[in-house]
């Protein structure tokens, strides 16, 4: 498209990412306010435990949490203070606001899932390719087979078996545990990715084969291209597209999903304040973190909308 | 690496094959540990503990040598010493503080901050004298008005002290904790900078409850300076033989020794990490990553022996599993008899045996063997034989109205985890297969567990027991004092309270002792719960690190630790 082009395009353009924002800010305040009741609504809460405190001492705590309010005053609290960009404090952990454990373990959880989403496209791209290249061959079925078996095992498998043979057995790295350094976060990153790995790969196959038998390819082959001249500059482009749709919910997968592999390691990720959060029924931190994870999906989502509006223009006046 | 020679290699661990555990409650201290744990790995690779690397006392991943490993369970909940609830931070604030009195490796009582104390003869007045030049970590001196502020803080209402009840012995604590009393009324005082005095209005194991993290001093200063931040390092400042160096949360929490407190720490410098998933733990500890472990995750104790040796650390912990029973609602109210019946039904040894199976013992009594100055009281059938409890519970549960033609209708709740599925089906099947009795099982996550189990509404049998917070008959005995928070069975018994209030006049600790034991014994003949088995704490600890002891409360210091050969 030509400069001029997209000049022409840049207003209604502006007015398209202007009613995105606003509806992604509807869409993470109705989702605030959902979880805030639904959480509220589940029996229990964070001060349950098996030794309770006198009725005296419950009242100043609750006092101090404003629970001592009607339900829709603490909502107003709540909402009032997350506006100001307070999350609150942690119920289970008194010595840290949500704003600060967020803050540490946000970080974490994107470096690994980042470099665990980027192992998977380095590697199961090239492996789709290859696949969908030698397609009905035994190296396409080996291929497909070993990427069935990676999506079908759980990470609560493949994690301690990683640990078991590179840490136990084999002692190369640290069987769990974080100093920040990347020795521990090799296993984590690997375990996080394998999954995405194989699907990459199995999607990568499928798409490519699909573009290979189109119609304009038959043309070109009919020209005389090579594979390889036909599939980096005519296939390969279209046949990422799923791959790159796909990147948005295995981002936040990677980023978000991954309490298990953080138990498992011992790694301080945010995935893991979820369940903790949920279980312990500390409202702020749950919250905290829906509106953390709600607002880097659509940050997500807008990015990934972005890239593949310049890989496919078709998609151009649909963001 | 080649995903294909990666799965390759995966197929052949696959045979020596684990099942991974989720996760882990860390909120019964012992027995709730893992949910779903298998065996983590195969014999065949129990000798990757045995050859160890060439410097034992580093494992293989940590470079800093002379640091000790220590796995702690879940991410400790708060290090505001007042407001500890749990056992993840009660560890770290052992290293970090003392109190006026500590204990020793094997949990004897030995002087902390204090040299000495002693006692009235009426048992009502303790004064506690402090040692010469007590020092923070921050070099400041530390006085006994310090000390005495630092307790009154522990009882205000908005510090909301978890283990404050257990001093409602001393004057006006219940009062101050509840906001009826400014906390300058509080029992204790300084009367010169080197001498603390508790008032008492009744006797109490007051050296054993000021081992409990809220005895600590807190510096103030510090509080009002950075307000719940005050724990973080380069904040907190603490007066025992380690000061925090650093704290990631939900990893790793890191001490250093603190020079100036008056004994040098053997280990300069102690890791603990959170260890969440016991069945990571262990293979943390397998890798050579971990010097100690927290717990041991539940599987064969034969296959455990054969694998680890003189590394398992299996002893008596003062903790008691028992099974409630609600007094207040039918069929359990008023029916001592079926009470009985459904208890000697019970085979305790065979759930010992082959349901819990590390070295728990069957409980016959609601006080667990090894407590301080304590002769524990025992069910009339404690010594017979199982068929001979057998015979008598049938009997019991006839007399109680049920038959087989009637059979008992008796739900049995307990929190979700597989432990504790395993156990409460196999106290079903003996119910059912001994009586008759239908058993509904019903599990319900753990925050829904405690709220209905305290309410007493719904509940009929539930599970129920406790882990000493103090080595004190009298902490495990006050769940069923009338008015006690944690009475689930909702024990209403004038006499049983009689006795209590007897023992707690009592003069001597001996005549404590024995007015507790008459309490305990009227508790048992109520037959308010099922005692089911005493816990045992479980770890694993390096050949290299010398020093750890059992003991009953389960507490290891680290500054009775050391690397033996290596450690300086």
């Amino acid at each position: 498209m030509s400069a001029n082009g997209i000049a022409a395009k840049a207003a209604p353009t502006v007015r398209l990412w202007v009613a995105r924002v606003a509806e992604a800010v509807v869409t993470l305040w109705l989702l605030a306010t959902l979880c805030f009741f639904l959480l509220r609504a589940a029996p229990g809460g964070p001060f349950d435990a098996e030794k309770s405190a006198p009725p005296e001492v419950q009242a100043a705590i609750d006092a101090q949490y404003h629970f001592d309010q009607p339900l829709l005053s603490q909502y107003g609290h709540w909402l009032g203070d997350v506006l100001r960009g307070d999350l609150g404090p942690s119920f289970q952990y008194p010595d840290y606001s949500v704003n600060e454990l967020i803050a540490a373990s946000l970080p974490v959880s994107l470096v690994n899932g980042g470099l665990a989403l980027l192992l998977a496209l380095g590697i199961g791209i090239p492996l789709g390719v290859w696949a969908a290249l030698r397609a009905g061959r035994w190296t396409d079925r080996l291929l497909m087979f070993g990427a069935s078996l990676g999506l079908a095992m759980p990470k609560f498998v493949v994690a301690p078996l990683l640990i078991l043979l590179f840490a136990v057995t084999l002692r190369w790295l640290p069987a769990g545990g974080w100093d920040g350094g990347w020795r521990s976060a090799v296993l984590p990153i690997i375990a996080l990715s394998l999954p995405n790995l194989a699907y990459c790969a199995r999607l990568t196959r499928g798409s490519l084969l699909e573009v290979l038998g189109a119609d304009y390819l038959q043309a070109a082959r009919g020209r005389g291209l090579s594979e390889w001249r036909l599939l980096l500059a005519h296939a390969l482009k279209p046949g990422l597209l799923p791959v790159i749709a796909w990147l948005s919910p295995a981002l936040i997968n990677v980023v978000s999903g991954s309490a298990v592999v953080e138990q498992v390691f011992g790694i301080p990720g945010i995935g893991r304040y979820f369940v903790q959060g949920a279980l312990n029924r500390d409202y702020t931190l749950v919250l905290g973190v829906v509106l953390v994870i709600g607002a880097a999906i659509v940050l997500i989502n807008a990015a990934i909308d972005l890239l593949r509006s310049y890989l496919d223009p078709r998609l151009r006046d649909n963001l | 690496m080649k995903p294909a020679l990666f799965l390759l290699l995966l197929a052949w661990t696959v045979t020596s094959a684990a099942h991974a555990a989720p996760s882990r409650s860390g909120l019964l201290a012992q027995d709730g540990l893992a949910l779903r744990a298998g065996s983590a790995v195969r014999t065949r690779f129990a000798s990757a503990v045995s050859r160890d690397s060439p410097h034992p006392s580093q494992p293989n991943n940590h470079p800093t040598p002379l640091t000790l490993q220590r796995g702690n369970g879940p991410e400790p909940s708060t290090l505001d010493a007042h407001r500890c609830p749990e056992v993840a931070c009660g560890n770290i604030l052992r290293d970090l503080y003392e109190g006026l009195v500590a204990e020793d490796a094997r949990g004897r009582l030995i002087p902390g901050m204090a040299e000495r104390w002693q006692v009235s003869t009426d048992g009502r007045v303790w004064t506690f004298h402090l040692r010469e030049s007590l020092r923070w970590s921050n070099g400041e001196a530390l006085t006994a008005g310090h000390i005495v502020a630092s307790f009154r803080r522990a009882f205000s209402p908005a510090t909301a002290a978890p283990f404050a009840v257990h001093f409602d012995a001393v004057d006006n604590a219940a009062l101050v904790q509840r906001g009826k009393l400014p906390p300058e009324r509080l029992g204790i005082s300084a009367p010169d900078p080197r001498t603390i005095v508790f008032r008492l209005s009744r006797s109490a194991a007051l050296p054993q409850l000021l081992l409990l993290p809220i005895g600590y001093p807190v510096y103030l200063p510090a509080l009002r300076e950075f307000g719940p931040q005050h724990t973080r390092p380069g904040h907190l400042v603490s007066n025992g033989a380690y000061r925090l160096r650093a704290w990631t949360p939900q990893a790793s929490l890191t001490l250093e020794r603190n020079n100036r407190y008056r004994d040098r720490a053997p280990i300069g410098r102690i890791n603990f990490l959170v260890t969440e998933d016991a069945a990571s733990e262990l293979q943390r500890f397998q890798a050579g990553d971990l010097h100690i472990t927290e717990t041991v995750p539940p599987q064969a104790l034969p296959q455990l022996r054969k694998r680890f040796g003189t590394q398992l650390r299996i002893s008596p912990y003062l903790g008691t599993m028992w099974l409630g029973l609600n007094l207040t609602r039918p069929p359990l109210r008023g029916n001592v008899a079926l009470r009985e019946a459904l208890s000697l039904a019970v085979d305790r040894d065979k759930l010992t045996r082959y349901i819990t199976g590390l070295g728990e013992t069957p409980a016959y009594g609601v006080v667990p063997p090894g407590v301080a100055d304590y002769r524990p009281a025992l069910l009339p059938w404690a010594k017979a034989t199982q068929v001979q409890r057998e015979r008598l519970a049938r009997q019991r549960y006839q007399q109680a109205g049920y038959s087989q033609a009637s059979p008992l209708q008796i739900e049995l709740r307990y929190n979700t985890s597989t432990p504790h599925r395993r156990m409460n089906l196999a106290i079903a099947a003996m119910w059912r297969e001994v009586l008759g009795a239908r058993v509904t099982l019903r599990n319900e996550e753990w925050k829904v567990f405690v709220g209905n189990r305290a309410q007493r509404v719904i509940t009929q049998a539930f599970r129920g027991g406790w882990i000493a917070d103090v080595n004190d008959p009298r902490n495990f005995l006050a769940n069923f004092e009338s008015g006690s928070v944690t009475n689930w069975s909702g024990v209403d018994d004038p006499q049983f309270d009689a006795l209590l209030r007897a023992a707690d006049n009592a003069s001597s600790p001996e005549l404590r002792g024995r007015g507790l034991q008459r309490a305990e014994t009227r508790l048992l003949a109520q037959h308010a719960v099922i005692p089911i088995y005493f816990y045992t704490s479980k770890h694993l600890v390096r050949p290299e690190v010398e020093g750890f002891e059992a003991n009953a409360l389960d507490h290891h210091a680290s500054r009775f630790l050391r690397f033996g050969g290596v450690g300086r």
